[in-house]
């Protein structure tokens, strides 16, 4: 038998919380599992820094990932004997389904941000070279991982295929959304998925709702909205970013600098130079990563050194409300204060905003920006949703964005009682 | 403090007023494509390059003062007008920043349709492919669009002329 249409003797399945069990029964999907660097998303958090928050947040890019695969495989199965539906794109998108997060490095979003770096390159770049990955999904056809490939980087000509994977409303969001929940804790981020696989069409080129579904899409969108609010932003989870990145910025500073560091970095060179090899970005995972700060902790250098101790020791910087526009003079005058109190500025006084993070909220595709969710009316017609359902307009058209200005309290309360450069700091700070 | 917010504050000082949400996009990742610095990232989505990013920056643009944006209702949609307001300027003169010069090359995209912007970001988009393979899948992805012969040689003269070549 081709290996493309191969099925194992005996379906496997793996306990899940969220979906209670991954199916697999092709063999491409399990030796796939089994790849080394499929294994190595066992040791990337899904979210990153938000385990020093909600402290159940320790789930992977692992977990993630088998359960986009969950979903699409359901989604498909419903689809089977649909218009617009080709039984022979099933594999593909499996598979595309299973590995569309793969290149994600450690604590992407920060290693990203600082090394310049895009772990989508690195997805295509696992998938098109010299890895146990590309040998297996060659061993389905030759042109095959340049397919998934495509898929993944939304470049494939069926539109249909890349909606299910990445649309407004896909399958990565709806297992994220579900599991991030889950492990968090939190009682936001629940909708009724299964009345949304239900619902959902296949169409010529997107995947769209029937209108009796609206109501499950918007509990969706409503999830969706809480939980970036309440957990994707959250301020604690964001000074730990900002520690992060720091640390990967004095690292990077310090080398360019010659500084001699106790233990080489090896692991660390080729990102300072910002040109890792696939082989020495595989290298590098969130283990190796803690190992540095951990050994980073007893270095010479005091801002490097008390910055792995916050991290590791999760000693986060405090934060206040922050209004650029308004406060601008304050700013500066934080900026010259900070100086004279000996912090550095540029490692302890720090503006985030909510746009510096990776999450997206819905849009209802104005001007054709993006494309929206479309919901499929009795008539055949298809509606954009925020138009047919009053609470999805409500939240779509709300701006909200939020600045937060984080620096280390600790450190300016260790500054004598007496010094007037401390009480005009906190005076502003506290204003 | 907030360097890419500043970078794209520069941007709109040297534009004057840009109409679309879809033409802002597709200027910004020209001009990044043309070496302009600008940080924020984009994915390949419907209509082309698209960074969620920017459209975030320039939200919290707005919401700070810095940008004013008119809403216009058309026919099938809402079209969007950005424009740097006087706190905007304001802010700006506390900064230095060195970006290259871009004022000219700004024009000539604006005076550009969306339609046209969106097929020269979509070729800079695939761009690693080896050079006899650009059109061919440029055209397939952007099947529906339909563009002509004509307009794809335009593009590549535009893509040419933007880089100065």
């Amino acid at each position: 038998m081709a290996y493309r249409n191969e099925q194992l003797n005996e379906e496997k399945v793996f306990k899940d919380p969220v979906h209670r069990y991954v199916h697999i029964r092709d063999r491409v999907i399990w030796d796939l599992v089994g790849a080394p660097e499929f294994q190595r998303l066992r040791r990337i958090k899904q979210l990153g820094t938000s385990y020093l928050t909600f402290h159940g947040a320790e789930h992977s890019r692992f977990n993630h990932s088998l359960g986009v695969y969950e979903i699409v495989r359901r989604i498909i199965y419903n689809f089977e004997d649909r218009p617009n539906w080709n039984p022979e794109d099933r594999l593909l998108i499996l598979c595309a389904a299973l590995l569309h997060d793969l290149g994600h490095g450690p604590f992407s979003h920060s290693f990203e941000k600082v090394f310049k770096l895009d772990h989508e390159d690195f997805t295509q770049q696992i998938l098109l070279g010299d890895t146990t990955i590309n040998a297996i999904l060659k061993k389905v056809e030759n042109g095959f991982p340049q397919k998934v490939a495509d898929v993944i980087n939304k470049t494939y000509e069926n539109k249909l295929i890349v909606s299910l994977i990445s649309s407004q409303i896909d399958a990565d969001r709806m297992d994220y959304l579900q599991r991030d929940a889950y492990f968090t804790g939190v009682s936001y981020g629940h909708f009724d998925m299964e009345r949304i696989l239900r619902v959902m069409r296949p169409m010529e080129d997107q995947v769209v709702v029937k209108e009796s579904g609206m109501h499950a899409v918007e509990d969706y969108i409503m999830s969706r909205y809480q939980m970036y609010w309440q957990v994707y932003f959250h301020p604690v989870t964001r000074s730990a970013e900002v520690i992060l990145s720091k640390i990967l910025h004095r690292a990077k500073e310090l080398h360019e600098n010659d500084y001699a560091f106790k233990l080489k970095p090896t692991h660390f060179l080729s990102f300072f130079a910002e040109k890792p090899t696939l082989k020495e970005y595989l290298e590098l995972d969130e283990a190796v990563t803690m190992y540095y700060f951990q050994i980073w902790m007893n270095e010479d250098d005091p801002i490097l050194s008390d910055l792995c101790e916050r991290f590791v020791n999760r000693r986060l910087f405090k934060y206040i409300e922050f209004n650029p526009n308004h406060q601008m003079n304050e700013w500066m005058e934080l900026f010259r204060l900070f100086q004279k109190a000996g912090l550095n500025p540029d490692y302890y006084l720090v503006v985030d905003s909510s746009s510096d993070l990776p999450y997206d909220f819905y849009r209802p595709g104005e001007e054709e920006e993006r494309l929206p969710i479309h919901l499929l009316m009795p008539n055949q017609e298809l509606k954009e949703l925020s138009r047919q359902s009053e609470i999805v307009e409500s939240i779509s058209g709300k701006k909200r964005t939020d600045h937060k200005l984080y620096f280390p309290l600790d450190r300016l309360e260790e500054l004598s009682s007496r010094s007037k450069t401390k009480k005009r700091i906190l005076e502003i700070l506290y204003r | 403090m907030l360097e890419n917010h500043t970078k794209l504050m520069h941007f709109f000082a040297s534009s004057g007023e840009i109409i679309g949400r879809k033409k802002l996009q597709k200027i910004i990742y020209i001009l990044k494509k043309c070496e302009v610095p600008f940080e924020e990232r984009f994915q390949f989505h419907f209509y082309g390059p698209y960074s969620e990013e920017l459209t975030l920056r320039v939200e919290e643009l707005c919401n700070l003062g810095f940008l004013k944006e008119t809403k216009e209702e058309k026919k099938n949609y809402y079209q969007y007008r950005y424009l740097l307001t006087e706190a905007g300027r304001r802010f700006l003169d506390h900064y230095h920043l060195e970006l290259p010069e871009m004022g000219e090359q700004i024009a000539e995209m604006k005076e550009r349709s969306s339609r046209f912007l969106e097929l020269v970001s979509t070729i800079l988009y695939f761009e690693y492919l080896p050079h006899g393979e650009i059109n061919e899948k440029v055209l397939s992805v952007k099947s529906k669009q339909n563009y002509t012969d004509e307009e794809m040689t335009d593009a590549w003269e535009f893509i040419r002329k933007m880089r100065g070549e």
